[in-house]
């Protein structure tokens, strides 16, 4: 087991990425964040309460979306769905996207399909706490990251940002 | 996370973590169907057949609509328009449309048992929406949804289901399922359309007088009398089953506490249920509807074929 981020990274990487959020969408004017369920809600809601400390909380439009119905891999093996809580219109909206691992980017893939569901976003961003570049199996790409990480495909990420872990961090795994 | 069985043949099948798996899925897809687009793309590789030997709006509607809901592909077979008329058996005619590359089979029937036996002969999946007097499971599993909505849990709840249960394959259900979930039950009704030693064999409470089960219950199950059904008379005329089983506005105020009014439709107005209860606020039947289609969407999404 290797350390990619230690406790004091994980909470840097992620104050970086709430102000690059900010900084390119100023005031967050017309973008709203989307936390994938299941873990990558524990990274968005972490982004949001550092954004709460720098801009006005009521500027922040935040949701949690959930892509099990939407998996291309269904025929294979089902997966229990989590809530999906969209409050408000995505239509002509920029979103921004937050999951914890980048790796085949099939997720994300599907969470574009759940997304176009809801209405037609202006643009999307995908932010993630790691990218395992080398890895991917679709063209997708993170507009914000914490850390790149070279891995094999059979090493797994273990990132720790739950309540009930006791500290944050992000591991390497070998399998 | 995969129910215990392949087909949903009857409650009497499933565990208990088997009804809270669906029950869940089932929360997950009426949000779903608040959406804009009230689509998703999960059984886009799956065509089900609707076998309906039996009339039915309500019940094919809804799976029809559960269906394409989750993008799949349907068939609709009614037995009156069919070859059945002329003399195909059911595993005939199920090996033929099987043939065809269908991979669910969604199926009501008149012979209590017909999804049981097919299951034994075939692979695809079956979804029994009702045989005979024997189960319809979706429809105990929609009752059980609404009644969560309602109430949170289902444990101690009071549920009297009343009218013809002789003839009900929807108050079987309901029992089954009840019980597994730790709700306490009671039939009530005639005794010519309450099958003797049901109280031992299903551990269900039994009344004659339907204001006393009303007094006791949170919920009343109101069921339709089937007389289609009933080969030989089993109360003297619908007026008089009025008059002493049904359940008017009247009799529920001289109670005096609120107790929510469901009914699994087609409902008789002015037999078992009057029109002010069944239009009531206490009432849930169309709430049950609505819960139809997202129940139903769970059972075709959890039972949908896995190629591993």
């Amino acid at each position: 087991m290797k350390t990619i981020l230690s406790h004091h990274q994980v909470g840097i990487s992620i104050k970086r990425m709430a102000h690059q959020i900010l900084e390119n969408h100023l005031q967050l004017k017309d973008t709203v964040l989307i936390g994938l369920q299941p873990r990558g809600i524990y990274l968005s809601d972490k982004i949001v309460a550092e954004m709460k400390a720098i801009i006005d909380p009521s500027l922040i439009v935040y949701g949690k979306l959930d892509i099990t119905f939407y998996r291309d891999d269904i025929h294979k093996q089902l997966h229990s769905a989590n809530k999906t809580d969209i409050p408000f219109s995505i239509e002509d909206k920029k979103v921004v996207l937050i999951d914890d691992v980048l790796w085949t980017g099939r997720t994300i893939r599907a969470a574009l399909d759940a997304l176009l569901d809801f209405g037609r976003p202006k643009k999307v961003e995908l932010c993630v706490l790691i990218d395992r570049r080398f890895t991917r199996e679709f063209p997708i790409q993170a507009d914000y990251v914490g850390r790149t990480i070279d891995t094999f495909p059979n090493q797994k990420v273990m990132v720790y940002l739950n309540k009930k872990d006791k500290e944050e961090s992000v591991e390497l795994l070998e399998e | 996370m995969t129910l215990s069985t392949k087909h949903l043949l009857g409650i009497k099948q499933l565990t208990k973590e088997d009804i809270e798996l669906i029950l869940s899925t089932a929360s997950d897809f009426k949000d779903v169907l608040q959406r804009p687009v009230k689509k998703v793309p999960s059984l886009r590789d799956v065509t089900i057949v609707n076998l309906f030997y039996e009339n039915s709006t309500r019940t094919r509607m809804s799976f029809e609509l559960a269906e394409k809901r989750l993008s799949a592909d349907t068939l609709n077979f009614a037995a009156s328009s069919s070859s059945a008329a002329k003399g195909e058996t059911l595993l005939d005619t199920v090996q033929n449309i099987l043939s065809m590359k269908v991979d669910m089979i969604v199926m009501r029937h008149s012979a209590s048992g017909a999804p049981h036996f097919l299951s034994k002969q075939i692979d695809a999946a079956i979804v029994n929406a009702g045989d005979g007097i024997n189960e319809h499971p979706t429809q105990a599993l929609l009752d059980a949804f609404s009644m969560l909505e309602k109430f949170g849990s289902l444990k101690g709840l009071k549920v009297a289901i009343i009218g013809d249960i002789m003839h009900s394959r929807v108050a079987l259900s309901n029992i089954y399922l009840l019980k597994k979930m730790g709700a306490e039950v009671m039939v009530a009704g005639p005794p010519t359309l309450i099958p003797k030693y049901i109280k031992e064999a299903l551990d269900v409470q039994v009344e004659y007088n339907v204001k006393n089960a009303l007094m006791w219950c949170d919920v009343a199950n109101v069921l339709r009398i089937q007389l289609e059904r009933q080969n030989q008379p089993l109360f003297s005329s619908l007026r008089e089953y009025n008059l002493a089983y049904g359940i008017s506005q009247k009799l529920l105020d001289s109670i005096g506490k609120q107790i929510t009014i469901m009914h699994p439709g087609p409902i008789n107005r002015g037999v078992e249920l009057d029109s002010d209860v069944a239009d009531g606020n206490n009432s849930i039947i169309l709430n049950q509807v609505e819960n139809g289609v997202a129940v139903r969407m769970a059972v075709l999404y959890l039972l949908r074929p896995q190629n591993n």
